[in-house]
């Protein structure tokens, strides 16, 4: 239901419809279709989670938290104070030291290197440095999860290019990342991370890198996709940018995680 | 949003359907030089091979030369008439079975024969010389040249069998120990190859680190990952491997024509004595292709396992 859903959030037409809360989950009026079931459980959660580099002092300190289904959160603090090192705990890109990390319910302890990639498809992450690759056209970079699937390009080059007009890179597909500005760049790698419709959005510091309008109409696209169903997780330093939404805030300070709803 | 989704227009299905780009760069420098540095690598390999195959097959070719012959040696004595202990030399050797003939040396042949010596116009008669006598001999049944040696000792004066065996014995192990130092030279070559076609491969996958990690994020499976870049790599180890080994064919057929252009010449006469006709056979251009081959084969399985280490260290480490 929730990868029927996201196919109509491509289609422009539907992003501003309205969505209400019904029995059955989120129901859009004028598409029968277009229905989000209601989640119960964290999405990813955190108990007492460590974190320490080789023999240093802990990074993180006994961290809990939790990322419900569809909710919109900030992870805020000082530069260093561990966000992208909690934001690569969240992506499963490191190990705890201590701690229990669970990830769609299952333990990140046990989770195979096998499972990993499947587990990874239904997080979508925008990287600070976009990490786009610059061979590839800004099309190909967004398509790229797809590609990886072994999915045939007929399969999904519609998607593609509807999510591609609705981040505002409809006449950009062809054109490489170098030749991209840096709004554009940020552009391409949010639609990157949505392609696969994934039930967790993890954005660095996503606004690091454009000006206020655009921050604005970033934050609104990221606002957009959680009323359809993902939920986001925001690392900033950006006040300005949390102060135009009320939203869960967790503030990271000296390694450990002080949650403000 | 809206307004952002409807600033973009139609686009002309034509370049919505170009062909998509190879996940892994076609080429760039590391690529380059990997595709020369393997093809050098095959090029000297492949002509290591190609010397030491010419040298295995030019002594096989000199020992089954030499065992094809025994020489009589007569020397003159009181007593001997030279003419008839040839003659007797002659008839007794060609009654053995295993001989397919005996010819006597004649005097004009052996003037020849001293001629680097003793100069022009020598007089036979005037010196002690030996003669000979050739007997060919089938080399797949060679006669009893025990009984042979010791009836001639017994029926022509002066009269001694050469064989050649102490000649072929050193010949024989010179040729050995040619061979296996060549051998040996082909091992280090063939080591020397593999761990540069392994460091030069990693060089290069060194540069494509930055795609490896966007793959594992954006949830490719370690299978697909290592397929694409053994894949690429595959094809760059087979371009370098097909130049190199192509050029050391080319080597090879251009001294072998040099060779059969030169067979009348003393050069090449000289050259022919030495390694034949400088042809390798189609042994030798099997090993060549079996060189090219393993080259390939090792650059597709150095990249794999580079591409399973990286892996395995971006999920398997604790920390960053």
């Amino acid at each position: 239901m929730v990868k029927a859903s996201l196919g109509g959030v491509f289609a422009g037409r539907i992003l501003n419809v309205s969505l209400t809360m019904t029995d059955q989950g989120l129901l859009g009026p004028g598409c029968a279709w277009f229905v989000i079931p209601v989640k119960v459980g964290a999405v990813i959660q955190f108990e007492n989670v460590g974190l320490r580099y080789g023999m240093g002092t802990e990074v993180l300190r006994d961290v809990s938290f939790q990322v419900p289904p569809r909710s919109f959160q900030f992870l805020t603090g000082p530069s260093g104070a561990g966000k992208t090192t909690l934001l690569r705990l969240l992506f499963m890109s490191l190990k705890p030291t201590r701690g229990l990390i669970s990830v769609f319910g299952k333990d990140r302890a046990r989770i195979s290197p096998r499972e990993l990639p499947l587990m990874r498809r239904r997080i979508g992450v925008v990287f600070q440095d976009f990490r786009l690759l610059d061979h590839l056209t800004t099309y190909e970079n967004v398509a790229l999860p797809l590609r990886v699937r072994g999915r045939d390009e007929a399969s999904y080059r519609q998607d593609v290019i509807e999510l591609l007009k609705w981040v505002g890179l409809g006449e950009r597909m062809h054109v490489l990342p170098p030749v991209l500005s840096g709004g554009e760049k940020q552009r391409a790698a949010i639609a990157r991370a949505l392609i696969e419709q994934p039930d967790v959005l993890l954005a660095d510091e996503p606004t690091g890198n454009v000006d206020p309008p655009l921050a604005r109409r970033l934050l609104r696209l990221f606002m957009e996709l959680n009323r359809l169903g993902t939920a986001v997780v925001i690392a900033t330093h950006d006040l300005t940018l949390m102060d135009q939404v009320d939203a869960r805030r967790m503030v990271l300070t000296g390694g450990r995680l002080d949650i403000y709803d | 949003m809206t307004e952002i989704a409807e600033r973009a227009p139609a686009l002309p299905a034509r370049t919505a359907r170009r062909a998509l780009t190879p996940i892994v760069p076609a080429q760039n420098v590391a690529g380059t030089a990997l595709v020369v540095v393997i093809a050098i690598m095959t090029f000297l390999s492949c002509l290591t091979l190609g010397a030491v195959t010419l040298v295995r097959d030019s002594s096989v070719a000199w020992q089954t030369e030499i065992s094809r012959e025994a020489t009589i040696q007569i020397k003159p004595g009181d007593g001997v008439d030279m003419d008839t202990a040839l003659v007797a030399a002659q008839g007794l050797a060609a009654g053995f079975a295993g001989v397919r003939s005996a010819s006597i040396v004649d005097e004009d042949a052996t003037a020849r024969l001293l001629e680097p010596w003793l100069g022009t116009g020598l007089d036979l008669d005037e010196l002690p010389v030996p003669r000979l006598v050739i007997v060919t001999i089938d080399p797949t049944s060679p006669p009893d040249f025990a009984t042979m040696r010791t009836l001639l000792a017994e029926q022509v004066p002066g009269a001694a069998l050469d064989d050649h065996r102490t000649w072929a014995d050193r010949l024989v192990a010179m040729a050995r120990t040619t061979v296996a130092i060549g051998l040996a030279i082909l091992g280090l070559m063939l080591a020397a190859t593999v761990l540069t076609v392994v460091f030069a491969t990693r060089g290069a996958m060194d540069g494509n680190g930055h795609i490896i990690e966007v793959l594992h994020f954006v949830g490719a499976e370690a299978r697909f990952i290592a397929r694409e870049f053994r894949r690429h790599f595959l094809v760059t180890g087979l371009k370098g491997a097909a130049i190199g080994g192509a050029a050391a064919i080319v080597v090879f057929v251009g001294f072998s024509v040099w060779s059969s252009a030169n067979l009348a010449t003393p050069q090449g006469d000289q050259a022919a004595a030495l390694f034949g006709n400088f042809a390798i056979g189609l042994t030798g251009y099997l090993g060549v292709a079996l060189v090219a081959a393993t080259v390939t084969i090792l650059t597709g399985a150095t990249t794999h396992f580079t591409v399973a280490a990286y892996l395995s260290e971006l999920d398997g480490r604790q920390h960053a």
